[in-house]
């Protein structure tokens, strides 16, 4: 997490992160993440049939012409709860991680700027935080207060506060070393703008590659809390609670049971190819 | 130099407990969140006001949350676990048992998955920018990036559906036989060596890699020392500490793992345990459980950092 003088220099010439040029493998991550945005927000104009429907008289249909990716359990159409599901899933994570990120990010770049034993109090507590395995502390929560879909997202973010915060926190105390800090500190400027101004514009391509990273821990934890059929809950169902629905099919092969796993590994393994081709520069993670 | 080690093991091991105690508060404080009266849930509808009472007094509910924080934390220390919600048996006794079919399942995963995950790190760290190390790298991203449901699922539809090896999702009680036992841990085994030994992979070659960039690794290449004897001799013998460091942490991936394994493969062990406490909601057994595998995996971090302490020649 080294980020030297003279490679800051460099990417604040070179502008926004959107003027940099993706490689090809980076470019099928980006548009495979972009289609599935977009079947989120339109999912409802596009599904060929109701999602709560039953349209096929045959149960765990294989895939034909009517029904593209065949039928579930009940004989509904796999392909528009696909589509709906990545509503969910999409959905919460995004939303999961946004929070996980800006918390973890304001509060690490506080415990970077003020040291001393606020930052050793928050380090030690998130540190503790982050020794509680994901899963359990998901089941833990779950078994506590239920699973509605906001008790989802702020467990899930809970989770990934700490991740977010050590990272940012590493990069920040890089900065908060550097000369610009101590002269911003000499002209008697407020820790609000010192984040703000100072260091956040430095940390935020890292910062995002990061959030990218989480997202797909995300994805993934929620797609095995709904698995195991505490995440979202029904009628509403995510990719993870379609796999859970249709497992019954799994002995006959069924389409039903690989497309939603299909679906998250395509989301997932796209998010991953994009952050290992960013430019250097956004990315600036060492190995 | 040896008093240093000693005080950098002991204040790990401090930090392991505070961050047990932590986790304790956490896990108790999370449980009793539960909105509701548990004594009246316990009692049911047609209770009386008295019954009630007379139970909340008998659980010790009617104390501060703090009291009986205490409580459970003596408890647990002397072995007792308190008493299941659900079936009024001792929570010791129905986590026993449980507790051993899932320590077999992890060791024989271990057994498998360490010698495979150490090859194939350490032999494509050696054979770095080849096609081998690509496709070992792709393929272990690959089952990293996806949810350890799918491996499972992927195991039962090539093994049970394909090639009709193994039976899909049953669970045989009774093993009586060799080809039984087989046949019992072969896919939980197959898919959680898949997911750890990704992750091993991944890091013990990460660790190789670091120690073949160092100084005297290219010291060796340059003053004509052979490739083997470059990578056995000079670099292996240093990454042995980070590479037993990536192990224990690999390991420790292990507990996410049989979460979903065993409840896909019905398999009686602790996490299937827990997962069922969750959906009847009995706080005894998910709060025992939930320390249980907080111990394991403090366990198994805290030794992977004591070993990195240890082996670092700096320190000795």
């Amino acid at each position: 997490m080294k980020m030297t003088h003279s490679e800051t220099k460099s990417a604040r010439i070179s502008g926004t992160p959107l003027g940099y040029r993706f490689n090809i493998v980076g470019m099928v991550g980006l548009s495979i993440i972009l289609c599935w945005a977009l079947v989120a927000i339109f999912a409802p104009l596009i599904i060929p049939y109701p999602v709560g429907e039953i349209v096929d008289l045959d149960y765990f249909g294989p895939m034909s012409g009517d029904f593209w990716l065949g039928s579930d359990y009940l004989g509904r159409d796999m392909l528009s709860r696909i589509l709906m599901g990545a509503r969910y899933t999409v959905g919460i994570s995004l939303a999961a991680v946004t929070i996980a990120c800006f918390s973890g990010v304001v509060l690490g770049m506080i415990a970077a700027v003020a040291g001393g034993w606020l930052d050793t109090l928050l380090s030690r507590f998130l540190d503790a935080l982050n020794s509680i395995p994901s899963k359990l502390f998901g089941l833990v929560v779950v078994a506590a207060v239920g699973s509605s879909i906001p008790v989802l997202i702020l467990t899930l973010s809970v989770i990934y506060i700490p991740g977010a915060y050590r990272f940012a926190r590493a990069l920040a105390v890089n900065i908060n070393a550097m000369d610009f800090i101590t002269v911003a500190r000499i002209r008697g400027e407020s820790t609000l703008y010192l984040i703000r101004s100072e260091i956040l514009p430095n940390i935020i391509g890292p910062v995002l590659a990061d959030l990218g990273i989480r997202f797909v821990f995300i994805v993934l934890l929620l797609s095995g809390l709904s698995f195991l059929g505490l995440g979202v809950q029904p009628p509403y169902a995510d990719w993870g609670a379609l796999v859970r629905e249709n497992i019954g099919g799994l002995p006959f092969g069924a389409p039903a049971v690989m497309f939603p796993s299909l679906a998250i590994a395509s989301l997932t393994i796209s998010v991953n190819l994009l952050i290992d081709n960013l430019p250097q520069k956004i990315r600036d993670r060492s190995e | 130099m040896n008093n240093r080690v000693l005080s950098l093991v002991l204040s790990r091991l401090l930090i392991a407990v505070i961050t047990l105690v932590i986790v304790s508060v956490a896990v108790f404080f999370a449980t009793t969140l539960l909105p509701g009266d548990t004594a009246s849930i316990l009692l049911g509808q047609a209770a009386t006001p008295e019954a009630v009472e007379g139970l909340r007094k008998a659980m010790h509910l009617d104390e501060p949350a703090i009291f009986r924080f205490l409580r459970w934390i003596v408890g647990l220390l002397q072995g007792d676990l308190g008493t299941s919600y659900a079936n009024e048996m001792p929570v010791a006794d129905l986590i026993g048992g449980r507790f051993v079919n899932t320590l077999q399942l992890a060791g024989v995963t271990a057994l498998f998955s360490v010698p495979i995950a150490l090859t194939l790190g350490i032999t494509s760290a050696m054979l770095r920018g080849s096609p081998y190390d690509r496709i070992v790298t792709v393929l272990t991203i690959g089952v990293i990036s996806v949810p350890e449901f799918m491996i499972a699922t992927s195991a039962v539809l090539v093994f049970a559906v394909y090639l009709k090896w193994l039976p899909a999702l049953s669970f045989a009680n009774e093993v009586t036989s060799m080809t039984d036992l087989l046949r019992v841990y072969a896919m939980p085994v197959i898919t959680l060596t898949f997911v750890i030994s990704a992750q091993m992979i991944r890091m013990t070659r990460a660790a190789v890699i670091e120690t073949l960039n160092t100084p005297y690794v290219e010291m060796a290449l340059l003053k004509g020392a052979s490739r083997s004897r470059m990578v056995f001799r000079h670099a292996l013998p240093n990454a042995l500490g980070p590479i037993v460091n990536a192990v224990a942490l690999s390991l420790s991936y292990l507990l996410g793992g049989v979460i979903i394994v065993e409840t896909i493969f019905n398999y009686p062990g602790i996490a299937k345990l827990m997962v069922d406490a969750v959906s009847t909601r009995d706080l005894p057994l998910i709060q025992s459980c939930a320390m249980v595998f907080c111990l394991g995996y403090l366990l198994l971090i805290t030794t992977a950092d004591i070993i990195a302490i240890l082996s670092n020649p700096r320190l000795r």
